[in-house]
């Protein structure tokens, strides 16, 4: 099945359980939306996903089509096609931009095999257009002295330029304004189609506004525990995550 | 990131060794037996003999600095080094007429390609003497002289001996007196007024026995208004037992010349490497060290520059890379002694594993200079929790006219900053090794091309294992 498909995935953190037996499938071609109020696991799934040496997986399976990643090496988990958006990127002195999406791009190549010059920097140029970004930034290193947005539309940049088969943006659009809002979400709608499933984490609503999630999920303690359209979305926006956990008490009751 | 240590660090360009008969070996141990050997065999002016017997009497005297530096100094042992060993070959002039044994060794190295590619001159030196020694026509009708030490003290006596052992007294520390007792191959270079040298003069420095010590002694003069740009090389294949390579290099830049001494030195970790190297600059001179250390077991090398006419500037650039049971003690030494002079220190080191690196810096300046400037940077990054770095500066700055600054930095490869580089698709040694050339990067960008592409290429090896 073509879709990053999680089951029953448990995880923990210096041994406390953050996912409990949570399940999401986003089929390729899909944009998910999963949405949460804060300390509900959100970052974890990304993290975990992701291969995170802090995040101890203890259970259960994530499928990149039909292939398992528990287990395998952070970039064994990049190369294999999921591509995360930090909501802190790191900062990486004197490696410039061009250098690190050159290096990333290279390791993905077959042994032997090198990246052209030319054509790498026509599409890093055409893609840092798009995502409104000085070409200066070429030379700076990565994340070095950024501002937020900055640092966002850098990792959009990246994802731009390494077309993964699935994205997991965490929190992207934490400490945008809304000028860059838009351009994240361009470059994110831009890469929308049948070639890649994106899972979209955060935890208000205005991305939403400009990215059309096909499917909206609401997290609570470790698992789903809502799946809808996107006017879910609209639904928490207007009565809160209290709603949900209202329901959820009911519901247990 | 786990503390496994990098276990036998691939430098494998360096680690080989063909059996080499020798025709002259002075034995095992130091004694006034030994140097008169060396003198003998090189056929030596007496001046020079009884400079190198008041040396050997100074080396003897000299206690191990190990007020100050490492203990491991204790464990050379110099009763079982060999001082001097040679197959008694002159330095040829082309490749076809090194010995078999030695050229197999230098093309191994690469040292005749990159002399085609692009060098103006190249000494290749193998253990004691040199075997091969070459400059192109061009710089000959210029005037340039570029032999090894011993041929400019037989052919060139009335400039070798004005400069030589003046910038670097021969009791300025024990090593320094060994070399001068011991002191065979090297280079001898001058440049006469005006004339600028484009590419770059090379020397090569290869230890190819076990036990054995190398002692070259470098001269470098550039007279007035000329410049030069002078790069050594350096390896020796793996042994168990200690070996010593001690060299001395003076470099005098006259009146507005400029001097640029670059070092890519890719000791085995068997070599204790103790060198003094100094310069002296005159009137608006320039002299810049680039050096880049990486292996041995202990380097102890503090490159510096004596400001002495007004206007003078000197530069330290250094890199220092400490693997696993290794040190890296290194730093600058910047005596200014005229107004006006400037000077600036960059150093930067990367200590991995049980690695260590030390920065020991210098600078002088007296009271009554006026408007003299020194910039110091150190920064050292550390790989592992059990790597190690200090910082010993001494700065002796008097008088209200002058400035000076000094910034110092440790940083540590943090783990989130390695996860985000591999959620790229970059292995972990992949990121490790594009972190660290990102911390050396703007230093890197001063060496010549060539040499930075090896630079990188050594690092990258550096790195392998030592993660994971």
């Amino acid at each position: 099945m073509n879709a990053l498909n999680i089951q029953d995935l448990n995880v923990n953190i210096e041994g406390k359980p953050i996912l409990k037996n949570f399940s999401l499938t986003v089929p390729k071609g899909e944009v998910h939306a999963l949405m949460g109020p804060n300390g509900t696991g959100k970052s974890t799934l990304a993290k975990a996903l992701a291969g995170h040496e802090a995040y101890e997986i203890t259970g259960g399976k994530a499928l990149l089509d039909g292939a398992d990643l528990v287990g395998l090496e952070p970039d064994e988990i990049a190369r294999a096609g999921l591509f995360m958006a930090f909501q802190y990127p790191s900062e990486i002195p004197g490696v410039s931009i061009a250098n690190f999406i050159r290096a990333a791009i290279q390791a993905r190549l077959p042994e032997g095999e090198n990246l052209q010059a030319t054509a790498y920097y026509k599409e890093l140029y055409d893609k840092m257009d798009a995502l409104a970004i000085d070409r200066k930034f070429t030379s700076r290193a990565v994340n070095e002295g950024f501002s937020g947005g900055e640092k966002k539309r850098c990792e959009i940049l990246q994802m731009m330029m390494l077309k993964p088969a699935y994205a997991i943006l965490d929190e992207t659009d934490s400490g945008l304004d809304i000028d860059a809002l838009k351009i994240v979400s361009q470059g994110v709608n831009a890469m929308r189609g049948p070639d890649m499933g994106t899972l979209i984490i955060t935890h208000y609503q205005r991305l939403l506004n400009y990215i059309q999630p096909d499917k909206v999920h609401v997290m609570w303690d470790g698992r789903i525990v809502r799946s809808g359209g996107k006017e879910l979305a609209l639904e928490l926006e207007e009565k809160g995550y209290d709603w949900v956990k209202e329901e959820l008490a009911a519901a247990t009751a | 990131m786990q503390e496994k240590p990098s276990i036998d660090i691939d430098r494998s360009k360096g680690d080989f060794h063909y059996e080499t008969d020798y025709a002259y070996d002075a034995g095992l141990g130091l004694s006034e037996k030994t140097v008169n050997y060396i003198a003998d065999v090189k056929e030596e002016d007496d001046w020079i003999r009884d400079f190198r017997l008041k040396a050997l009497r100074i080396f003897q005297e000299k206690p191990l600095p190990t007020h100050w530096a490492s203990e491991d100094l204790l464990s050379i042992n110099f009763d079982k080094i060999r001082y001097y060993l040679s197959k008694g070959q002159q330095p040829s002039r082309t490749w076809e007429e090194v010995p078999d044994d030695i050229k197999k060794t230098f093309e191994r190295l690469g040292i005749p390609e990159q002399e085609r590619k692009f060098l103006a001159g190249v000494e290749a030196q193998f253990d004691s003497e040199a075997a091969y020694s070459r400059m192109k026509d061009n710089l000959a009708k210029d005037g340039v002289i570029f032999v090894g030490s011993t041929e400019g003290l037989m052919k060139h006596p009335e400039i070798f001996r004005k400069f030589f052992g003046k910038v670097i007294p021969t009791g300025d520390n024990k090593f320094s007196a060994l070399n001068s007792a011991v002191f065979s191959g090297g280079s001898f270079i001058y440049i006469p007024p005006g004339v600028k040298v484009k590419q770059p003069l090379q020397a090569y420095f290869r230890i190819n026995a076990e036990n054995f010590g190398q002692f070259e002694r470098t001269l470098i003069i550039a007279d007035e208004g000329a410049e030069v740009t002078y790069m050594e090389g350096c390896t020796a294949p793996k042994f168990e037992t200690t070996t010593l390579h001690s060299a001395v290099v003076e470099l005098v830049a006259l009146k507005g010349a400029k001097i640029q001494y670059i070092t890519v030195q890719n000791w085995s970790n068997n070599v204790f490497n103790l060198v003094t190297k100094r310069g002296l600059a005159e009137e608006e001179a320039e002299i810049r060290w680039i050096d880049c250390n990486i292996g041995s077991r202990l380097t102890m090398k503090y490159p510096g520059v004596i400001l002495k006419g007004r206007k003078a500037r000197g530069e330290v650039l250094s890199i220092a890379l400490a693997g696993d049971g290794q040190h890296q003690d290194t730093g600058a030494k910047m005596i200014h002694a005229a107004d006006e002079t400037s000077s600036n220190i960059i150093a930067k080191s990367i200590s991995l594993g049980t690695g260590r690196s030390s920065y020991r810096g210098l600078v002088h300046i007296p009271k009554h200079l006026k408007n003299c400037k020194n910039n110091t940077e150190c920064d050292a990054l550390l790989i592992n929790s059990n790597s190690r770095t200090d910082t010993y500066p001494a700065i002796d700055v008097r008088g209200e006219r002058n400035s000076v600054q000094h910034e110092a930095s440790v940083s540590k490869v943090s783990a989130e900053q390695i996860f985000y580089m591999q959620q790229r698709g970059l292995s972990e040694a992949e990121a490790m090794s594009l972190s660290v050339n990102g911390f050396i990067n703007d230093l890197v960008r001063e060496f010549p091309m060539e040499y930075s592409v090896e630079l990188k290429r050594l690092i990258e090896l550096e790195m392998e294992g030592s993660v994971g």
